[in-house]
């Protein structure tokens, strides 16, 4: 085992992380720890756009997108932290472009800005050109324009080290009102370099985590292979709650059958919705911005069409995505990239044919829970001094129960930066905290304990249930029933998990021993997620209960925490203690959510 | 910008069996893999999988299926699986792909199907390569923006045409099929290889930047885009359509130009 010494250590390399990496390393000796090459992380899967009220080509303002966000998101949000983002979004988008970022121009030479589902002119009258882009891989953009920052600057990665554990102490502190609690510390990270299999320990005084989603407890997923909540994961086994993980994002238009993402730029370009009636259901629905409504209203509309019979293909088991009356050339100029997915995986041409389409399991509102300057909380307002969370794998909250589109791309540069910038602040002033004894012992006896596995359980079958109950049972519809019905298979999973084998007992590369691990953490993310879609007993942006169909604000206008508690006993599971938390209100008091 | 359309029908007429859908078919293939394990051998020698795939899968898919089902020591790099993140270049029948975008059904599956690590880099475990020579290259063409004077407040604007001039080098996902391909930097690694001149390319057209000569000046070097025999190779192999040759020999016009 190695031991490094720095000021911050970010973990993760996607947009959040390298923004971060970009402020921290001019300031603070910095290393970056991912557990992929930078270029590969999923940011650059993102397609459509980043807003910004930029009113380059109408009018438009950041209190705009702050509502709009707000009212997106079903109320759930931090009024505060939208407003940080949406006007802040501004600086973001034109630091991105003095990085170099290839935006799409206006005729006069301007960033130009397209419609995004959710983002409107004057708080709802009408769909509003607020996202900045580069055709269809603003996210591509974006992850090698920061990379190709990081290179300019010199931040030094270590690439394909995998952080398996974060190394906190617990020290006795009192509260101004008197009460004794524990306050958690930051000393570092371990890590499992993949190219040789040796362990290293990180000690570090700031500790940024910037890893991404959990998507692949879902089969049908817009998600890379690699997204398994590994960074929610470590967290919450070291105590620190996870936030709101009842509210995941299905995209509407994966590809049918295979969750390639198509983006909703597709929609904001005109591009409809129909059913096997040949019907733009999106009228009934939301019938002042139809195609363009959130995500989570698009989604349940197309499942719901499904459910009553009025799906496409020989199972009318999706709805399609018909862009046959734009002009070709405008498509191609676009949206390049979507129209070859379809071309290359389902052999459709877009141009003459409807696209088979149906929602994909895309991104998670809920994460490590933060305050507006990225720093992670140890309970509702309890700061851990040096860690700091930023982009999917945190909840600030700004995405509430259902993240508008582009907000992701947003969110992972603003508080990336902030992230950066807190981290780099912090390590200048204070101490590194000790080591603790063995700090790698942990991770030595989850790597040996799976590598000596002699088991008959596989890996992949275990990880293929866990994927088909959270798809029939924790997706676009939830009850009670079928809620209960997961956490059960969760359990039984679990049980098998302790008896699983590999197959590779060598050091290098050793991706058979990671994905054991990475399955430990999908299969946390997956109870957590659904014993809070269990206690949240009303429907609101992503989650919606058919048991409880209503939003219901005199009991759960509130974010929920979920705690790792040994003798906690909740319904329907054990080992998860939930608590709440306030949500903050600035200037927007709910209404109901018409489009 | 976004051209205003009329709205579309609220109902349309589908044609039958619109959208694709019906049966996808089954069929048998023999995947031939290149295994290197120097922890096992020192050797590297080939293993036959028979495999029952379907009409919609791809190498990727047949490559999890041998690690998830038959053997779990099968290594190789993957993470999106749509063609965006540049993990998995392979030589697939002996040209340069990405597993995640090629369909089986596009190969003669009467064959075995051949996998095998991408040439000219070190071969670390089955298909995986270390791809530090390859950045290497790319981070010494100064793969970023350069403009000096004040940071502008507001943005930069760039003309519609200026943003199209380097449109299609922006595309690259530094999957190394390109330089992997290149015969002359299979017997010479010290080449930049196609990749880090598209990357180059990629700024030395830009208007906004003002490095492009400090980038000449590299590319100029006896390493650099003069080593190009114009093979073609490269462009063939690019999994984002990049017209790879084509970038290189602009690049190589540019010095001339500026020597004149
Ligand atoms: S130019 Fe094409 S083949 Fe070469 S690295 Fe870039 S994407 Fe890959
Ligand atoms: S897995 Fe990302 S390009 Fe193939």
């Amino acid at each position: 085992m190695q031991v490094h010494k720095y000021d911050v250590v970010i973990v993760g390399a996607g947009g959040a992380g390298m923004r971060a990496a970009i402020e921290s390393g001019q300031r603070a000796r910095t290393a970056v720890l991912t557990k992929l090459y930078p270029t590969r992380s999923h940011t650059g899967a993102a397609q459509g756009g980043m807003c910004a009220a930029l009113a380059n080509v109408e009018e438009d303002n950041w209190e705009w997108h702050t509502f709009d966000t707000i009212k997106g998101g079903d109320y759930l949000v931090d009024q505060d932290a939208a407003e940080v983002m949406a006007k802040e979004a501004i600086d973001a988008v034109l630091d991105l472009e003095k990085m170099g970022l290839p935006f799409n121009r206006t005729p006069e030479g301007k960033i130009d800005q397209r419609r995004f589902g959710g983002h409107t002119r004057d708080h709802g009258k009408a769909p509003v050109r607020r996202a900045c882009y580069a055709a269809d891989r603003t996210g591509h953009m974006i992850l090698q324009t920061l990379y190709q920052n990081c290179v300019k600057h010199n931040v030094e990665f270590y690439n394909e080290y995998y952080v398996l554990d974060l190394l906190l102490v617990e020290e006795d502190a009192v509260r101004a009102d008197g009460t004794p609690y524990k306050q958690k510390r930051v000393a570092g990270v371990v890590s499992y370099d993949l190219a040789s299999g040796e362990l290293h320990v990180f000690q570090a005084k700031s500790v940024v985590f910037a890893s991404g989603g959990a998507g692949k407890v879902f089969k049908t997923t817009s998600n890379a292979h690699t997204l398994t909540g590994d960074g929610m994961g470590i967290a919450f086994r070291r105590g620190i709650p996870l936030e709101d993980m009842e509210f995941f994002q299905f995209h509407p238009t994966g590809l049918a059958g295979l969750g390639i993402l198509l983006t909703e730029g597709a929609r904001g370009e005109g591009a409809i919705l129909r059913n096997s009636e040949g019907e733009r259901f999106m009228e009934r629905y939301a019938p002042t911005i139809k195609d363009l409504a959130p995500r989570d209203i698009v989604a349940r509309s197309m499942a719901n069409e499904v459910r009553e019979g009025r799906g496409c293909g020989p199972n009318k088991d999706y709805v399609l995505l018909d862009l046959t009356h734009l002009e070709p050339e405008h498509i191609e100029s676009k949206l390049p990239d979507i129209t070859e997915f379809a071309r290359t995986y389902l052999g459709v041409e877009p141009f003459t044919e409807p696209v088979p389409v149906y929602p994909t399991a895309h991104y998670a509102m809920g994460g490590i829970p933060t305050n507006v300057e990225a720093q992670v909380l140890q309970d509702n307002d309890t700061v851990i001094p040096g860690l700091f969370a930023a982009g999917e794998v945190a909840c600030v909250s700004v995405h509430g129960s259902n993240r508008l589109g582009t907000n992701s791309l947003l969110d992972i540069n603003v508080f990336g930066k902030r992230a950066g910038l807190a981290a780099a602040k912090y390590a200048r002033d204070a101490e590194f905290v000790a080591l603790p004894e063995e700090p790698e012992a942990f991770t030595t006896t989850l790597l040996e304990d799976l590598r000596n596995a002699n088991g008959t359980e596989r890996v992949a079958v275990l990880r293929k249930e866990l994927q088909d109950t959270m798809d029939a049972n924790v997706q676009v519809f939830r009850t009670a029933e079928s809620l209960q019905e997961a956490l059960d298979v969760i359990k039984s999973l679990r049980g098998r998990y302790k008896n699983v084998a590999i197959q590779d007992k060598g050091k290098r590369f050793n991706l058979d021993l990671l994905e054991a691990v990475e399955l430990g953490f999908l299969l946390d993310m997956a109870e957590v997620m659904t014993t809070t879609a269990m206690h949240r007993k009303e429907s609101r942006g992503g989650h919606y209960r058919e048991d409880f169909p209503d939003r219901d604000d005199v009991n759960f206008m509130k974010h929920s925490m979920a705690y790792k508690d040994a003798d906690a006993v909740s319904e329907g599971t054990s080992g998860i203690r939930l608590e709440t938390k306030p949500v903050v209100f600035t200037r927007y008091q709910p209404m109901e959510r018409k489009y | 910008m976004s051209t205003e359309l009329p709205e579309p029908a609220s109902v349309v007429k589908l044609a039958p069996g619109v959208g694709g859908g019906g049966e996808i078919p089954k069929f048998d293939i023999t995947l031939r893999v290149r295994r290197y394990d120097p922890e096992v051998s020192e050797e590297a020698s080939w293993e036959d999988f028979k495999l029952t795939m379907y009409g919609t899968d791809r190498i990727l898919d047949a490559l999890h299926k041998v690690k998830w089902e038959h053997d779990g020591s099968l290594s190789f790099r993957r993470s999106c699986a749509h063609g965006v993140c540049g993990s998995d270049a392979m030589r697939i029948n002996g040209r340069n792909r990405l597993a995640c975008k090629t369909l089986l059904k596009d190969l003669d599956t009467s064959k075995p199907i051949t996998v095998e690590a991408i040439k000219g880099l070190p071969v670390e475990k089955d298909l995986i390569v270390d791809m530090e020579p390859f950045f290497q290259s790319y981070r010494e063409v100064m793969p970023f923006l350069v403009a000096k004077g004040h940071e502008p407040s507001k943005e930069r604007y760039q003309s519609v045409e200026d943003r199209e001039r380097f449109d299609d080098t922006t595309k690259c996902i530094l999957c190394a099929a390109c330089t992997s391909s290149c015969p002359v930097f299979w017997t010479d690694g010290q080449y930049f290889g196609p990749a880090a001149i598209v990357n180059a390319h990629r700024f030395i057209f830009d208007s906004r930047d003002e490095a492009g000569d400090m980038r000449l000046e590299i590319l100029n070097d006896k390493e650099g885009v003069w080593r190009c025999r114009t093979t073609f190779n490269c462009s063939e192999a690019c999994p984002r359509g990049i017209q790879v040759t084509k970038a290189i020999a602009e690049v190589k016009q540019a010095i001339l130009a500026r020597s004149l």
